[in-house]
């Protein structure tokens, strides 16, 4: 993989400074080992809880291990700890390639990530001494709150400035997509954890609270993560994306129509209908546009199939194209109100959340740390192995558990539907649980492999013509 | 045509980013607000005016620890102390009911399914989520175990303490964690010496599923109505 030297616009170059760097390398490498960190914390959550639904919870009557905090702990670190400081490390990689100026400070950026990781920590002790927020996705206790707000404004405001000074210019779709975000990511919080727990109560306040639900996934994971596909595909395959005007048909229908989807995680509840049928509409909307970007995608990929099996960043990236396009021809299909009746509330949902933030956005991340991480440490992967199976173990771990789920949910569903008793649905998913479990494990290894590899390269020596070949991608401190 | 407007940071910022956002919310967040307007939000001091039969319940099972953890309420019971400590109740309850996550394995509204209404009871209307105890809101997105809305009086205040110290003691089938912190040991002359008894979170607790829907159930016995319940009471 290494030896697609950078072609990414904008490398090599110094900033107009002179002095300082384009990229802050440091500043990359340390989002990206803490996103590797807060990953393995949010993993241990979800295998711990996993257990509990067979009975196995290795920590039973301990309040500070409370199985439903653990799985708060679970689901916020994977969106605050893994996805945010990997997408912070892509956004600093690829902003100021593709503006030609640096963050706005080098201080702030090391501000933010520190102060980041200080909130993090706090959030995971906040909600184990039960102290969690009753809003979905954003647990994170209410008076952490404030300092997330301005920790994110910080965040958002470095990495915007570059954009700026762009003065008008037309911009890169990346940028389309990572500028609109950063507005969305600010007005979604602060809508989302203020709003619904101090003025709106009921069915007002989870139309709010299904919006921020959404709109985290949909507003700043989504278009960050399409974002840094704009990047990183071309860049790597060495060729434009294949047709500009479905990149916009892509950006413009995505903005328009995701924001609107929010209230299908309350279907069939007590908001008023034609928001509901609101919601539904837009969500099939979604799924047209998202073809769109699909086919843009695959068609960038013409003639060049070999490079799936070559370049594992090419593969990772596909990989999640993949299912991306299979979670939302699932929305579509999830979404429509006589399939809600069986399938809401069951684990098809729960498949369903699973295939949308690892297989689609984790297996992009993997993929784009593959890329960068020999960059960093200016030495190449020491292993094409332990590569794969790395790609490998994560993928079979989170497609089975991705169908595992998805077929439990059904099963569900049904009996449900059937009268049948709780504990009979209880029983016969049991199994599903254990294999779950299982599949968990696999993700698990997965990324220990990956962890250990990155480690075991950046302690290789290098040799000089590796060297050469490495850092032609990336100017020498200076 | 010339689209190149479409690509600068003014238009992604400011069409899609504030634009299309505010759009989204004016949309489908203040709608409902809106549309909900005339249904006032009730304060916890409002729905504790109707003292449920379960929470005078637990002062005769476990006067020791309701008097210890809430205060006395003499005898026969005050009846502006019982509502002033089942407001506690209800507050702490519903703190404990976020805190542990189990809205994250329980729903709270019944959806408008012939089974549904079947297992669980009525279905939701909007005005029984208008209040201080829906801030934020408990819909909840998953059913690990049934949805709670319409707990209310469906089992006892023993069972729901034998089950939140050990579902499967109650129930073998179930998943659900055992919460042995919100018990406590109480000396007694009988049985080793010592009964699990709960303690303030057990207590509230309790109180809290108890209340869940207590409006939509028959009044008990001797326990009078006010109005307003009465109204609300389908
Ligand atoms: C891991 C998911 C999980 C968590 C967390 C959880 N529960 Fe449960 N709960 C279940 C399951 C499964 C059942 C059905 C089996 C049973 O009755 O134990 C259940 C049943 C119940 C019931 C009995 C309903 C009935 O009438 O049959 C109540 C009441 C209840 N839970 C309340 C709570 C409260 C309060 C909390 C938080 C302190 C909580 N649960 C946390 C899974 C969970
Ligand atoms: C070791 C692998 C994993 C295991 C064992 C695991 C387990 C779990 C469990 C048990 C739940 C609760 C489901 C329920 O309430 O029924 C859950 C929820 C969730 N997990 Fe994981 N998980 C794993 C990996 C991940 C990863 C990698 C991500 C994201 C990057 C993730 C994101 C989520 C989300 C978003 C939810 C909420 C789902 C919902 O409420 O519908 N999980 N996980």
């Amino acid at each position: 993989m290494t030896n697609h030297v950078s072609t990414h616009p904008g490398s090599g170059a110094l900033s107009g400074a002179g002095e300082r760097p384009l990229v802050n390398l440091a500043l990359v490498k340390g989002h990206i080992v803490a996103s590797l960190v807060w990953f393995f914390v949010g993993l241990t959550g979800g295998l711990l809880f996993s257990m509990q639904f067979f009975r196995h919870y290795p920590f039973p009557g301990i309040e500070l291990l409370s199985p439903g905090r653990v799985r708060m702990v679970h689901t916020n670190m994977m969106a605050y700890g893994f996805i945010l400081n990997a997408f912070f490390a892509g956004m600093l990689w690829s902003i100021p390639r593709l503006t030609g100026f640096p963050i706005l400070s080098d201080k702030l950026g090391r501000l933010f990530f520190w102060g980041w990781q200080v909130i993090l920590a706090f959030v995971v002790g906040g909600i184990l001494t039960g102290h969690a927020q009753a809003v979905e996705w954003g647990e994170t206790p209410v008076f952490i709150d404030p300092f997330i707000s301005v920790w994110v404004l910080l965040g958002v405001v470095n990495l915007v400035a570059p954009i700026l000074k762009t003065r008008g210019r037309p911009l890169y779709v990346t940028l389309w997509y990572f500028s609109a975000s950063f507005v969305w990511t600010v007005l979604n919080y602060l809508m989302g954890n203020y709003i619904p727990q101090f003025f709106v109560p009921g069915a007002g306040g989870a139309a709010i609270a299904g919006l921020f639900i959404h709109d985290l996934v949909g507003l700043f994971v989504t278009p960050i993560g399409w974002g840094l596909m704009y990047y990183f595909v071309p860049s790597i395959l060495n060729r434009p994306i294949w047709s500009h005007a479905l990149s916009l048909v892509g950006f413009w229908g995505l903005a328009f129509f995701y924001p609107l989807n929010g209230v299908h995680h309350f279907l069939y509840s007590t908001i008023p209908m034609y928001v509901q049928y609101g919601a539904v509409v837009s969500t099939v909307a979604v799924e047209l546009v998202v073809t769109t970007v699909i086919v843009n995608f695959f068609m960038t990929l013409r003639g060049m199939g070999r490079t799936l099996v070559t370049s594992l960043p090419i593969r990772w990236f596909y990989t999640g194209m993949v299912a991306y396009f299979t979670t939302c021809l699932q929305c579509a299909v999830q979404v429509q109100l006589p399939v809600q009746q069986i399938i809401h509330f069951t684990d098809w949902v729960v498949a369903h959340a699973h295939l949308v933030m690892f297989a689609v956005f984790g297996s992009w991340i993997m993929g784009f740390f593959t890329e960068l991480w020999p960059r960093l440490v200016r030495r190449p992967w020491k292993s094409r192995a332990l590569l794969e199976w790395h790609y490998w173990l994560t993928t079979l771990g989170i497609w089975t558990m991705f169908l595992t789920l998805t077929a439990l949910g059904l099963q569900q569903g049904y009996l449900w539907r059937g009268l049948n008793p709780w504990e009979d649905m209880l029983r016969s998913s049991i199994p599903f649980w254990v294999f779950r479990t299982f599949t968990g494990v696999l993700i698990i290894a997965g990324t220990v492999v990956f962890a250990y590899h990155a480690w075991a390269t950046a302690r290789q020596p290098v040799p000089a013509a590796v060297t050469e070949r490495v850092e032609g991608a990336e100017p020498a401190a200076p | 045509m010339n689209t190149r407007w479409l690509e600068r940071a003014s238009a992604t910022l400011g069409i899609s980013g504030f634009g299309f956002f505010i759009f989204s919310v004016v949309a489908m967040a203040l709608g409902p607000v809106v549309m909900l307007r005339k249904v006032p939000m009730q304060t916890v001091e409002q729905i504790s005016q109707n003292v449920i039969p379960d929470f005078y319940d637990l002062l005769v099972r476990y006067p020791d620890e309701f008097k210890k953890y809430f205060g006395d309420p003499g005898d026969p019971p005050d009846e502006a102390k019982m509502r002033q400590y089942f407001a506690e109740a209800l507050r702490l309850g519903r703190k404990v009911y976020i805190a542990e996550g189990c809205w994250h394995c329980h729903s709270q509204f019944v959806r408008p399914l012939a089974d549904e209404q079947l297992r669980f009871g009525p279905t939701s209307w909007a005005a029984e989520h208008q209040n201080e105890l829906q801030l934020p809101p408990l819909f909840g997105t998953r059913r690990v175990g049934p949805d709670l809305i319409r707990e209310a009086g469906v089992r006892s205040n023993d069972w729901h303490a034998a089950h939140f110290y050990d579902p499967q003691a109650v129930v073998p089938d179930s998943v659900m964690p055992r919460f042995t912190w919100f018990f406590e040991e109480r000396k007694v002359p009988y049985e080793n010496g010592v009964k699990i008894v709960p303690n303030q979170r057990g207590l509230a607790i309790i109180t809290y599923v108890q209340w869940l829907g207590s409006w939509v159930r028959p009044p008990a016995e001797g326990v009078p109505l006010t109005a307003s319940a009465a109204e609300d009471y389908r």
